[in-house]
């Protein structure tokens, strides 16, 4: 069996893990695979391997992961779960900071008015009936909501909406949807709102309990450590 | 120079005309010279309430359209040398009437008055854009009601993107005995949502329907509530420091305390 120059292989329970030196040439390093994956002879009843591949400090374009899935794919008792990379673009990087970001804006949202942002919202103002902040990421507001607050708005079910005054018309986070009782209520101040673990509806609670339901606010910080 | 304000609301029926007549009276009252000019085109009644609409005839479109001068179509008031209307046309198309139009005749008329009053129609359409054009300040008049405030409210956001100054409140027709039973909103509560300054509160006053009935606006009347709260807020326009009367308004907090230790005047 020849010695590997490039990759180390490490078995675990969960399948295979390749670590591939990111120093060498891209070339060189599909020639190893090919010819790691093609001395290993494996049973026709052994069970379908799954295989992540960590890439280290080297980027790999989409095509080039295309072709290192095919290669492996070949072999038809393996399959490639994670292709993973300690780097990215800095166009990709500026898109995660956006899409992470805490914009400020300082200004009452009016009646037939709609902020739109991507990342968290801090709101330094009110949200006036009838008027509407949406957020990719989480929405604090320093200041009364009473209009609608969507937060999440591309998917995000762990997005929160928090206020100083709480007497919000509607709130949506992600797909779920909450209005206020018909009843004509008052607001609760320094609330917050957010979708329990499994949960299928947005709860209310105190804003202070936000550390314990919801320990990582900080998206980037989540976003840098888990991809 | 003068000061040119358009007085709106967003929601019809909350007091726009009469506030423009009261206030412009009360102006000419206090020896300014006033020009109203009615932009409601096709549902004219400013000049009803001034009691001058059988003394119409040029209006706004004609004076844009060229067919007469300005001074031509100007109408002077019954009871006072300094107060002035233009009328709004009664019958032809409103597309008019353009935001162009309105900012030529206001500069027309700038050197000669100290104000130019715009009573703007309701909504947020063209007449809306029109009557604003060539504004340099901006009343908001609403009534203590969810739907009128909320009116207002958007008025307040569209008048953001124009060059008006920020506009300043007025809360018509209160009622007193609703406010106490809390069936209506209060003042410090529309003020909190608005974030604006409060220019003045005028009460729900049968005089005002009498009055306009007469073709003589309130503000001509010494004594009755409304007419004391036009009267204050044309003083307040001026720039003097007037209080809210509790006439006008309900007992302030501070007000209450003043009472209780006997510092009420
Ligand atoms: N303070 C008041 N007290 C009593 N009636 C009022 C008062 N202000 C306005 N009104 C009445 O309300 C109605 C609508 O007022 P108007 O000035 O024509 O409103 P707008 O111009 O905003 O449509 C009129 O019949 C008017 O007499
Ligand atoms: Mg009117």
């Amino acid at each position: 069996m020849p010695t590997n120059k490039w990759i180390t292989i490490k078995g675990t329970r969960d399948g295979l893990t390749l670590f591939m030196n990111d120093s060498c040439s891209w070339e060189e390093l599909l020639g190893e695979v090919e010819e790691i994956l093609s001395a290993k002879h494996m049973a026709v009843d052994e069970p379908l391997i799954t295989v992540k591949i960590q890439l280290g400090n080297r980027y790999i374009t989409d095509a080039q992961a295309e072709t290192l899935r095919k290669i492996i794919k070949k072999h038809n008792k393996l399959v490639v779960e994670e292709i993973v990379s300690d780097v990215i673009l800095k166009e990709e990087a500026l898109r995660w900071k956006d899409e992470t970001d805490l914009k400020l804006h300082n200004r009452v949202i009016r009646s037939g008015q709609v902020l739109e942002i991507t990342g968290d919202l801090l709101l330094i103002g009110d949200v006036n009936p009838g008027g509407k902040v949406v957020a990719t990421g989480n929405i604090f507001i320093m200041g009364n909501l009473r209009g609608v607050a969507h937060a999440g708005a591309t998917g995000n079910r762990k997005a929160v909406i928090a206020a100083s005054y709480m007497a919000p018309s509607q709130l949506r986070i992600a797909d779920i949807i909450s209005r206020s009782p018909d009843s004509d209520g008052e607001g609760v101040p320094m609330e917050c709102g957010f979708i329990e673990k499994d949960g299928e509806q947005i709860i209310m609670d105190r804003i202070s309990s936000l550390a314990k339901s919801r320990p990582e606010l900080d998206a980037f910080e989540r976003r840098v450590m888990n991809g | 120079m003068g000061e040119a304000i358009v007085i709106t609301s967003g929601k019809g029926g909350v007091g726009k005309t009469t506030t423009t007549a009261n206030l412009g009276t009360s102006l000419a009252l206090l020896d300014k010279k006033v020009c109203l000019i009615d932009t409601d085109i096709g549902l004219r009644n400013l000049d009803v309430i001034m009691g001058l609409e059988n003394r119409i005839i040029y209006d706004i479109v004609d004076v844009l359209e060229k067919r007469c001068k300005i001074s031509q179509a100007l109408i002077k008031d019954k009871r006072f040398d300094c107060l002035y209307l233009l009328p709004a046309a009664q019958t032809t198309d409103k597309s008019a009437l353009t935001p162009e139009g309105m900012i030529e005749i206001i500069d027309e008329l700038k050197p000669d008055y100290d104000y130019i009053l715009i009573d703007c129609p309701a909504g947020i359409e063209q007449g809306y854009k029109n009557a604003v054009a060539g504004a340099d300040k901006a009343i908001v008049v609403t009534t203590p009601e969810k739907s009128s405030v909320r009116d207002a409210d958007r008025i307040i956001g569209l008048l953001e993107q124009e060059k008006v100054e920020p506009p300043h409140l007025i809360v018509n027709r209160i009622r007193n005995h609703m406010v106490k039973n809390g069936d209506m909103l209060d003042v410090d509560e529309i003020v909190q949502v608005l974030s604006i300054d409060l220019l003045g509160i005028v009460a729900d006053d049968d005089d005002v329907i009498r009055a306009s009935n007469h073709g003589e606006p309130v503000a001509f009347q010494p004594n009755s509530r409304a007419s004391i709260a036009y009267r204050n807020i044309a003083r307040r326009i001026l720039g003097e420091s007037v209080p809210l009367l509790s006439l006008e308004q309900k007992e302030t907090f501070m007000d209450k305390v003043k009472k209780v230790f006997g510092l009420q005047k």
